[in-house]
């Protein structure tokens, strides 16, 4: 049995979902290779070979790579894939992008979004929106799987000494092309690796009441999301959304504020480790998951909550 | 140009589905079915472009049990020409879905396939990139905005962090976001229309598919219940109780 984790990267750096994808690796098995595909990603494989318990780091270095197009990506790991039991990769917008083709490719399933591991083929994930637990067995001789960064741990950055390996495999189906990146710039941490999130829903009225929520997240270090209400209604950008359909979160710390707790709100953040809500209607479904909850109007509790941070 | 808009018939996204006691499956006795709201995002995107003229024929194609003919129906009120129904009774997945979806095209030849991102039953977000996969096309995920121009169209998608824009050589696969388009209700003269636009039915086994699946759900279970909290009554009681008793912040 031997496991092939594709690494979330950036050109630049590692990404943090590529961690807990590792630890989930390691509960399958002990033979674990990384496949770094980018362009110029020296910095990536070093620290790839850095995480301790590898056995090699593939680089896969061609521009056709540089975009992370998944007709791209995903012909070249549906090849160096080919020898492994396991293919894993985090259910960010990357891997949920590229992975079904690998499947395809291989003509396997996929198993989407697991949260845990029961054994090298059975694995529980969130269905229907996380109001029902699915354990399923995968019987494909290749698994091919995303994992939910939340589920799991963690794994060790430093201390690992493992070697790289060039795959030398241009693979470009000449289809797509890449135009342009509008990416937000933001000195707050990643909504999905903030240690705490402060979101906005319907309540919040307006786009520009979402500064209220600012003040706090800068004292708190915090990350800000939103609901889907708050999105539908164009207060802010689809890639706040915390949900079913946008990121999945589990901060030690989740403020929901004005949020009246939909199901599908709730799936993006009900693993969070303490959860406050403040809302003004008492009946509000979030105060049926919230640890601490307010019921207050917020356009008084936020002023007072930042001043007393 | 040709688009092909395959639906899924799923549980209401306002139902609050549940784990049956004995865990062999989500309870689904006596609840309210209907159209995929990634599905109807879909199929608004679709009329649009024939609106525009873009499009000239829009075709709507569903997978499952004979009742799928009540969302191919909507489809049609919506605005599609005509639908098509693979009719089976067993649990097809992605994959599955994602062959028999290419034996459609290859059949109807469409130059845009346009599908929702998931369906908000399994989640699984697979059969738009799995289908795009099979037929060596480009794909599109998540798409927040499209431009069709000659033989290209870009798509501009929703990812961590932002928005990306790629550029994909027709034919394609686009699957859509929240934020694609806000889908119209179905007027009652439409409805009525619907009634006598063509549908069709094809089987797995008249596309020569074998569909079978690959996963076994070993048991379905409710979630971990989260433990009732309080209710504090200042924000002054908030912050102490965070700071002392979570303790999360400092």
């Amino acid at each position: 049995m031997s496991i092939l984790v594709v690494v979330e990267h950036d050109n630049e750096e590692l990404k943090g979902a590529t961690l807990n994808t590792i630890t989930a690796a390691k509960e399958i098995g002990s033979e674990i290779d990384l496949l770094v595909a980018g362009f110029s990603c020296d910095s990536v494989a070093d620290q790839a070979c850095s995480i301790p318990g590898i056995g090699k780091v593939l680089v896969a270095n061609s521009e056709s790579y540089k975009n992370f197009l998944a007709e791209n990506i995903g012909t070249l790991v549906s090849e160096v894939g080919k020898g492994y039991s396991h293919i894993l990769a985090a259910a960010t917008s990357n891997g949920k992008n590229f992975m079904p083709r690998v499947a395809a490719l291989l003509d396997v399933s996929q198993v989407s979004e697991i949260i845990s591991v029961l054994s090298e083929d059975t694995y529980e994930r969130p269905i229907y929106a996380g109001n029902c637990i699915a354990t399923v067995k995968s019987s494909d001789p290749v698994k091919v799987i995303t994992v939910r960064a939340t589920g799991f741990d963690d794994c060790e950055v430093d201390g690992g000494s493992a070697t790289t390996e060039i795959v030398d495999l241009d693979s470009n189906l000449g289809v797509s092309s890449f135009v342009s990146e509008e990416l937000a710039e933001s000195d707050r941490p990643e909504l999905t690796s903030a240690d705490i999130v402060i979101s906005g829903g319907r309540g919040m009225q307006n786009g520009e009441n979402f500064s209220l929520l600012e003040g706090i997240a800068d004292k708190l270090g915090a990350a800000i999301g939103a609901s889907r209400a708050a999105v539908d209604s164009g207060f802010v950008p689809n890639d706040m959304q915390v949900g079913q359909t946008g990121k999945i979160v589990a901060p030690n710390l989740y403020i929901a504020v004005g949020i009246s707790g939909a199901i599908q709100h709730l799936a993006g953040m009900k693993d969070s480790k303490v959860i406050v809500a403040i809302n003004k209607d008492e009946e509000a479904p979030i105060f049926q998951v919230a640890d601490y909850g307010l019921v207050a109007d917020l356009f008084e509790a936020l002023p007072e909550l930042e001043s007393k941070l | 140009m040709k688009v092909l808009v395959p639906i899924k018939r799923v549980v209401d996204y306002n139902v609050k589905v549940r784990a049956k006691s004995d865990e062999t499956g989500p309870d689904l006795a006596n609840v309210k079915m209907a159209i995929n709201p990634f599905c109807e995002i879909a199929v608004e995107e679709a009329v649009r472009l024939k609106e525009s003229e873009t499009a000239q024929e829009v075709i709507a194609v569903s997978i499952g049990s004979n009742a799928c003919q009540e969302q191919l129906r909507t489809a049609l009120a919506l605005g599609a020409d005509r639908a098509i129904l693979v009719e089976t009774e067993l649990e097809v997945e992605p994959l599955g879905v994602a062959k028999l979806l290419k034996a459609v095209v290859e059949k109807e030849q469409p130059d845009l396939i346009i599908l929702g991102k998931q369906a908000i039953d399994d989640d699984s977000n697979q059969t738009g990139q799995m289908l795009a996969s099979l037929l060596s096309y480009a794909q599109g995920t998540f798409a927040s905005e499209i431009k069709i121009e000659d033989d290209k169209i870009d798509v501009t998608r929703e990812v961590d962090g932002g928005l990306q824009t790629v550029s994909l050589n027709l034919p394609a696969v686009v699957t859509t976001d929240l934020r694609l388009n806000e889908p119209r209700y179905a007027s009652l003269p439409n409805i009525m229309k619907a009634k006598k636009k063509p549908l069709d039915t094809l089987t797995p086994e008249e596309l020569n598919v074998d569909a079978s699946p690959r996963i076994e759900t070993l048991k379905v279970s409710p979630p971990p219940e989260r433990a009732a909290g309080v209710i504090v009554e200042s924000v002054d009681e908030l912050v102490e109780k965070l700071k002392n008793e979570a303790k999360v912040i400092t």
